[in-house]
């Protein structure tokens, strides 16, 4: 246990507080989004899935490695388009209508 | 400045993007900028990690770490930009999942890697509770994503001295973290990785489809907790950040969509619920007499108010029927009726999805009504049209104490003047229970499919 340690643990309490903070007041509708906006961020194991891959010096950490490189790259990419995909629809009403009327008129 | 210092500057710059896209995706206007902010961060933590020396290296298999990267964009892309929006909690719980198995390898590979230098026990412990956490949801997310594509039941699965086993299994996980800390015997990790493998599916089997997507943000959270545990192993504070920042508010996130069903997460997590048909009279309920009508009546009663509430449910999205709905609306708008929709925080399969699902029909933003004020407004709609929903209009909810989801805010489709209840068949709905409301006499019930029978009610409105 030494001042390292200390460092991750004083960054591991505020982050605590920073996450239950930033969210405390979201509508109801954006619980969705939400959930999997945050789903792709902890997609950021991939650095670790790349740090581990990258040091790997025997086969099973290789084909470890190699796996978790394919899963967290899942995560981080089908998490993110996912979400926007989602967000795209509640941006999308105002404005295409908005247009139709323009091109209507 | 070192090459160090540069990367691990560009991984502060990508922790405070994370931190704004949170921010971001709790407003409705700045939620894809979010979204699109935090994307950016990942891309800037990437390429920075290809930059990374460790131990005086620079990363070794880079042509590997591509391939994977390349199998895991090749495979992600097309199912996130395909898959029907009604499966999307299923899609989410995949790539939870996978992100959960990601946490629980890295922490595996990396024990490989460093046990024989004898790490500090803090080290070992995080290594552990990384591949406990990780793994259990990995597991839980394959069982959750099976319960809710309907690869199995969706009723809670469960059987004699379930609560035991469980709490066996959890107890059993703790031990063996605490006996590899005490003889670091490393051949005991496959034996942490196969129980807690176990448990993740063992936990999540007695809980009810309807409940799965609780579930999920729990699992959510739990993978962003997984996260950090790596996050302590390879020494990121990136990586600590983030899992975090999920972790923390995914499991606030999970006790506000609990309390949105007015039950409790441990209700949620450990009570079995809607294992069987209950609360209602549900043994004579079959005799009583319903007042059902043809979608034509429907559709005159429609036509002759002046406000009519329509109140979605899942079914609206099993049937495709969302467009068809909003034909609806636009139809008895186009009459001069006024529409709204109340919309129930749990409707769907996870709070906000029957908005998704509304707006990619593009029904108006204005015409959605949060529960609140749909509630209020409910005593003047002449016609309350439910489709696909059920268990979210059950009067049982406020009435019956012995209820089940007693307790649990409803919407009043009920202080409507009439209610025309769109339902395939007299089955109770997710939750098992029995529906009070569609004995009301206020009730006209119009059986069939949701989307058959919306068409002919468009059809209908049409001809009045």
């Amino acid at each position: 246990m030494g001042n390292t340690l200390l460092q991750y643990a004083t960054v591991l309490m505020l982050s605590i507080f920073v996450g239950i903070e930033i969210i405390a007041k979201v509508p109801s509708i954006l619980h969705t989004p939400l959930m999997s906006g945050s789903n792709a961020i902890h997609g950021v194991i991939l650095v670790g899935a790349m740090l581990v891959l990258g040091s790997a010096t025997t086969n099973l950490e290789e084909i470890l490695g190699f796996l978790a490189v394919i899963l967290a790259t899942l995560n981080v990419v089908g998490g993110f388009v996912v979400t926007d995909r989602m967000l795209e629809m509640f941006r999308g009403k105002a404005k295409p209508a908005a247009a139709k009327d323009e091109v209507a008129s | 400045m070192s090459r160090g210092t540069l990367i691990d500057l560009l991984y502060l710059v990508a922790a405070t993007t994370f931190i704004i896209a949170l921010k971001g995706l709790g407003s409705p206007k700045r939620a894809r900028q979010g979204n699109l902010v935090a994307a950016l961060g990942m891309v800037i933590a990437v390429v920075a990690t290809f930059f990374k020396q460790i131990d005086g290296h620079g990363l070794h298999h880079v042509g590997l770490i591509l391939l994977a990267m390349a199998i895991g964009v090749i495979v992600a892309v097309p199912a996130a930009r395909m898959v029907q929006m009604t499966a999307m909690p299923q899609l989410v719980a995949i790539f939870n999942g996978v992100g959960g198995g990601a946490a629980a390898l890295v922490s595996i590979t990396e024990f490989n890697h460093i046990h024989s230098s004898h790490p500090a026990t803090y080290i070992t412990l995080e290594v552990l509770l990384g591949v406990l956490i990780g793994t259990v949801s990995f597991s839980g997310s394959a069982i959750a994503y099976a319960k809710l594509q309907e690869l199995m039941t969706g009723r809670p699965v469960t059987y004699p001295g379930q609560q035991v086993i469980n709490a066996v299994l959890g107890v059993g996980g703790l031990a063996l973290i605490v006996i590899i800390l005490v003889t670091g015997t490393t051949t005991l990790l496959w034996v942490l990785l196969a129980l807690s493998f176990v448990l993740g599916i063992a936990f999540v089997l007695p809980i009810g489809g309807a409940d799965v997507p609780v579930l999920i943000s729990l699992l959510n959270s739990f993978t962003g907790l997984a996260v950090a545990a790596s996050g302590f192993t390879l020494g990121s504070n990136l990586l600590i950040v983030a899992g975090t920042l999920v972790g923390a508010s995914g499991i606030l996130l999970t006790r506000l969509m609990s309390k949105a069903m007015g039950r409790s997460l441990a209700n949620v997590l450990f009570s079995a619920f809607g294992s069987a048909t209950t609360g209602g009279g549900a043994s004579g309920a079959d005799q009583r007499p319903v007042r059902s009508g043809s979608p034509e009546d429907a559709g005159i009663l429609m036509s002759f108010a002046s406000r009519v509430a329509i109140i979605p449910g899942y079914g609206l999205a099993v049937a495709q029927a969302q467009h068809v709905l909003r034909e609806l609306g636009e139809e008895l708008e186009s009459k001069g009726i006024e529409v709204f929709y109340a919309i129930h925080p749990v409707a769907g399969r996870m709070p906000g999805h029957m908005n998704v699902l509304l707006a990619e029909a593009s029904v108006p933003y204005e015409q959605l009504k949060e529960l609140d004020e749909a509630n209020s407004e409910m005593q003047t709609a002449d016609v309350a049209l439910v489709v696909g929903a059920n268990d979210t209009v059950n009067p049982a909810a406020s009435d019956d104490k012995t209820s089940p989801i007693y307790g649990m805010p409803i919407i009043h489709a009920d202080l409507a003047e009439n209610v025309i209840f769109l339902k395939r068949s007299m089955r109770p709905g997710f939750a098992g229970i029995e529906n009070e409301l569609l004995y009301n006499p206020k009730t006209t019930l119009v059986f069939g499919d949701a989307k058959d029978t919306l068409t002919k009610l468009v059809a209908a409105v049409k001809a009045n």
